[in-house]
């Protein structure tokens, strides 16, 4: 057995005095940087368990002399941003919007702040660029279902279309097809007729023109023009909401899919919703 | 031979070695974890919150088989940008009947803490059918085929009753009832006030748009629709609850 503290002649560092067949193991000190670190970080824990909360206890916790609460500092730092914001941003809520326009610094704001909140609750249906997708109406044109007047955007935002408001934008086309309104023939005419109304091909015969005027024009329109107050599509521009196609007329004549867009009202604040108003009227509004 | 020597007792036993370790672990999870069970600070209660209705449970149980959470996290993180992009912080109440939790660790995709209610059921649909078709930049796969596969919750009320033991306050009637509520879940046009009562909140809808069957589809929409949607934060007192 080899002794502990027996200097090796090789390296010149003792030994640990564990030895096995002949070998024995040296023990090298650790680097002194390295100690030195470790009693440090020692010390700073200790002073750690005072400052910080850390130690559970019987009935309660150590709270730590700073008092500090990482719930209360989210909180804190996310009201002084909202804060800073409101620098400009309370001047929105009141303001209308063509004050808003008038003033560049608020203008300002709002397009920055729309941008911001469009990024992240309107793009992943309407598309990062507004560009929209099928079902998904493109913001960027100047076809509105629901009116693409400042005022007209932001109530649409505030309560949604189909959605969990009491005032929610709501309308129901009918299902022609599968509540049997009309034959698979009469839709194949009426559809043609829809198409031709925007110079999409298809043929327009009278009888598809009379089963336009009976069953369409109600919502749609005298010639499909469309009515915003119902939030009925316009059908004599080449802008579709679903598809262009004479099949998806057909299939949206037959069943036609409803789509429903979230009330942000209470989910955003009114400022945002002004701003979101602002930001999606520049990128295709209309008067 | 001092003290500090006495280690050679240890190097040379693997029993004693393995005796020393289970002692030293056993300290930690006293100090650590047991505290946790029973200090009134740690745990709290909130308004609003209720156990999963029979679908929402049957798509949180396709959540967690098809590993969501390996991409998503559910976990709202205590910090400004975060409660500025995803809303109020995470409540530690508001998973308290997730057995296991889904908070994740991993941000590939947003976190869906509360994404209920922010996008429409057809989105949902849409999204997770194919994700490039309404958001092209996505990495997610697809999961098309759960509007081809018919939901199996015959064995619901059994899911239900073994989360009762681990502590998700399920009544007997709810369990009884599992099977009805599931179905009115779907149903928009039947009578759904037995389900609202026994889970306030809880959206009804035919959510993948097929009125003709129940399928996975429907079960994972209903489960994403109500995350996040339970607690009340315009009543919610924060100041009372700083930890």
């Amino acid at each position: 057995m080899a002794q502990h503290g027996e200097i090796d002649k090789v390296t010149g560092v003792s030994t640990t005095g564990h030895e096995w067949d002949g070998i024995k193991e040296l023990n090298t000190p650790l680097p002194r940087w390295w100690l030195w670190l470790f009693y440090i970080c020692i010390v700073w824990a200790i002073g750690y368990y005072f400052v910080y909360p850390s130690w559970p206890l019987v009935s309660d916790y150590t709270r730590g002399y700073l008092g500090y609460s990482q719930r209360e500092a989210a909180l804190t730092d996310a009201a002084a941003g909202q804060a800073s914001r409101m620098v400009i941003g309370k001047g929105l809520e009141a303001a209308t919007f063509e004050q808003i326009k008038a003033d560049p610094k608020m203008l300002e704001f709002a397009m920055a702040n729309g941008k911001a909140a469009f990024g992240n609750n309107c793009a992943p249906c309407h598309g990062s660029g507004a560009t929209g997708s099928p079902g998904y109406p493109n913001l960027q044109d100047d076809d509105w279902l629901w009116g693409g007047t400042l005022d007209a955007i932001q109530q649409t935002i505030t309560v949604g279309a189909r959605s969990t408001s009491p005032d929610t934008r709501q309308n129901v086309m009918p299902a022609f097809g599968r509540d049997q309104m009309l034959t698979a023939d009469q839709i194949d005419k009426v559809a043609d007729y829809v198409l031709s109304l925007s110079g999409s091909g298809g043929a327009a015969t009278d009888e598809g023109k009379q089963i336009f005027a009976d069953n369409c024009a109600a919502c749609h329109g005298e010639g499909g023009i469309g009515n915003q107050d119902l939030g009925a599509p316009k059908l004599t521009d080449k802008i579709w909401l679903y598809s262009g196609t004479k099949e998806a007329i057909v299939a949206q004549i037959n069943n036609p899919k409803l789509g429903v867009m979230p009330t942000w009202g209470g989910k955003l604040d009114a400022v945002t919703i002004k701003s979101l108003a602002i930001y999606v009227h520049d990128l295709g509004g209309g008067v | 031979m001092s003290l500090f020597e006495k280690h050679a007792v240890f190097e040379k036993n693997s029993i004693v070695l393995l005796l020393g370790i289970l002692v030293m672990v056993a300290i930690g999870g006293l100090v650590e974890i047991v505290p946790l069970f029973y200090l009134k600070s740690t745990i709290e209660t909130v308004d609003g919150m209720r156990p999963y209705s029979p679908l929402e449970l049957a798509g949180r149980n396709i959540y967690v088989r098809e590993g969501c959470y390996l991409c998503h996290s559910q976990m709202i993180r205590p910090m400004r940008d975060e409660i500025e992009r995803y809303g109020h912080f995470s409540l530690a109440a508001e998973s308290q009947y997730d057995h296991p939790f889904q908070w994740g660790s991993k941000r590939t995709g947003p976190d869906l803490a509360r994404v209920g209610g922010k996008y429409s059921n057809a989105w949902h649909v849409a999204h997770l059918s194919d994700p490039r078709q309404v958001v092209p930049a996505s990495v997610m796969p697809a999961y098309a085929f759960l509007k081809n596969a018919p939901l199996k919750a015959d064995r619901i009320g059994d899911d239900m009753k073994t989360l009762r033991i681990e502590g998700v306050p399920y009544t007997d009637d709810e369990i009884a009832q599992a099977q009805a509520d599931l179905a009115a879940q779907v149903n928009p046009d039947g009578d759904s006030s037995g389900l609202l009562g026994r889970y306030p909140k809880a959206v009804v809808a035919d959510f993948d748009g097929d009125p003709t069957k129940v399928t996975e589809m429907d079960a994972l929409v209903a489960y994403l629709q109500m995350l996040g949607t339970l607690v009340d934060f315009s009543t919610y007192d924060d100041k009372a609850n700083l930890r």
